[in-house]
């Protein structure tokens, strides 16, 4: 039940990019096609669910364990940044297809708040390892979620009459306010 | 180079961030911390000033190293560089600003990720000498950091009629609870965005005229 919870309340309630403002840069940046804005999202999610099942095993076995939590910034953000590498490297020997479709976006995942947000809401949340990785995919298909129903509206608004100053990332960033608001909607569903 | 040479462009480093390379309002970036901690002037204030801390020493320590690091592995070296500053300024919070970091959470340590700073690592202190890095630095953080009072400054009044903690706007004004969520920063940057390309605009039509 608690894994529910926290699940729904990831994708929803405390959506990512509209709630805690992790992950604006590509919500922003990657937003105007639904087709690469889908394949970021799930690169997103991928690393997301990985990262989470990582950080969580180095936070509990290794910065606790040996008592320098001091060293969690440097330690997270070294092994996020490993591991998309290598993720970059596994995914170009076994998939072309796949690889073609996430690459140029993979690189860029490294200095993607999310990732090391969600690694630090797990430490400060205490939570369980499965709970954790639940965490994970939650935060990367609420990311997902936003980041195509962004793209959805932006392929819109190519046909749309903008006031000149606000066309580009203003007009974006106005879009976004609306949709966290919408997205406030569900702050009822769930009390966390 | 030329001493008058030198002492113009250093002006120029300087002055750029406020206006014409504003990190936040030209180049979209940092936007994270942004959008998150302008609830409040002071909360604005201390995170522009922790990345003043950040973005200035490690571009010192950036541009002092940046020949003996090999190329390849530069970016994760900016990046334990920049992570050790942040951890240094977190655990001064800690240590004597415990309300202001509880505010700020994990925003304070998400400044490692935090794009102007490996951008400027990149795109500046790697490739020019140690005084310009740090007065580049300077420019690009304080520009930041006056855009995070702007920000903050209108969310706090509109949303709790105080600024800095001091009631501004009478009893009779209903605060907007709209303004201190996430909507409201979404949508106050998109406006100040506005504001700044329709300030731009008439500039330039005045210079071409």
């Amino acid at each position: 039940m608690e894994v529910i919870l926290i699940f729904i309340s990831a994708v929803l309630v405390n959506n990512f990019v509209l709630s805690y403002f992790l992950g604006i840069c590509p919500f922003i940046g990657v937003s105007e096609r639904i087709e690469s804005s889908v394949s970021m999202g799930f690169a997103v999610t991928f690393v997301l669910t990985l990262s989470a099942a990582i950080t969580w095993l180095i936070n509990n076995y290794i910065l606790i364990a040996f008592n320098v939590p001091f060293l969690q910034y440097v330690s997270f953000i070294i092994v996020i940044a490993a591991l998309v590498q290598f993720v970059e490297m596994f995914i170009r020997k076994t998939s072309k297809t796949l690889y073609d479709a996430l690459g140029i976006y993979l690189p860029l995942i490294t200095t993607n708040c999310a990732i090391l947000g969600l690694a630090l809401f797990g430490a400060l949340r205490a939570y369980s390892f499965i709970e954790n990785i639940v965490f994970g995919i939650g935060a990367g298909l609420g990311f997902t979620l936003a980041l195509v129903i962004m793209a959805g509206i932006r392929e819109e608004l190519d046909l749309a009459d903008v006031p000149e100053p606000l066309k580009g990332a203003a007009i974006t960033l106005i879009i976004a306010g609306l949709l966290a608001l919408a997205f406030m909607g569900f702050a009822g569903l769930i009390s966390v | 180079m030329a001493a008058k040479d030198d002492r113009k462009s250093v002006g120029v480093e300087f002055v750029k961030g406020f206006w014409k390379e504003n990190p936040i309002l030209v180049m979209l970036l940092g936007m994270c911390p942004t959008l998150a901690v302008t609830t409040s002037v002071i909360n604005g204030l201390t995170m522009g000033l922790a990345v003043v801390f950040v973005l200035t020493c490690s571009s010192l320590i950036v541009s002092i190293v940046r020949n003996i690091i090999p190329k390849q592995v530069r970016i994760p070296v900016f990046i334990v560089i920049i992570a050790t500053f942040v951890t240094m300024v977190d655990l001064f919070l800690k240590a004597f600003l415990l309300d202001l970091s509880k505010a700020l959470g994990p925003f304070i340590p998400l400044i490692v990720v935090n794009c102007i700073i490996l951008g400027r690592a990149e795109a500046f202190a790697s490739k020019k000498g140690v005084f310009l890095s740090v007065v580049d630095a300077l420019g690009v953080s304080f520009g930041f950091t006056i855009t995070l009072i702007i920000l903050g400054g209108i969310r706090e009044v509109l949303g709790m009629r105080t600024f800095f903690g001091h009631p501004v706007l009478g009893e009779g004004f209903e605060p907007w609870i709209v303004m201190l969520l996430p909507p409201g920063a979404f949508i106050t940057l998109g406006l100040l965005l506005g504001v700044k390309n329709s300030i731009d605009k008439r500039l330039k039509e005045k210079r071409s005229r």
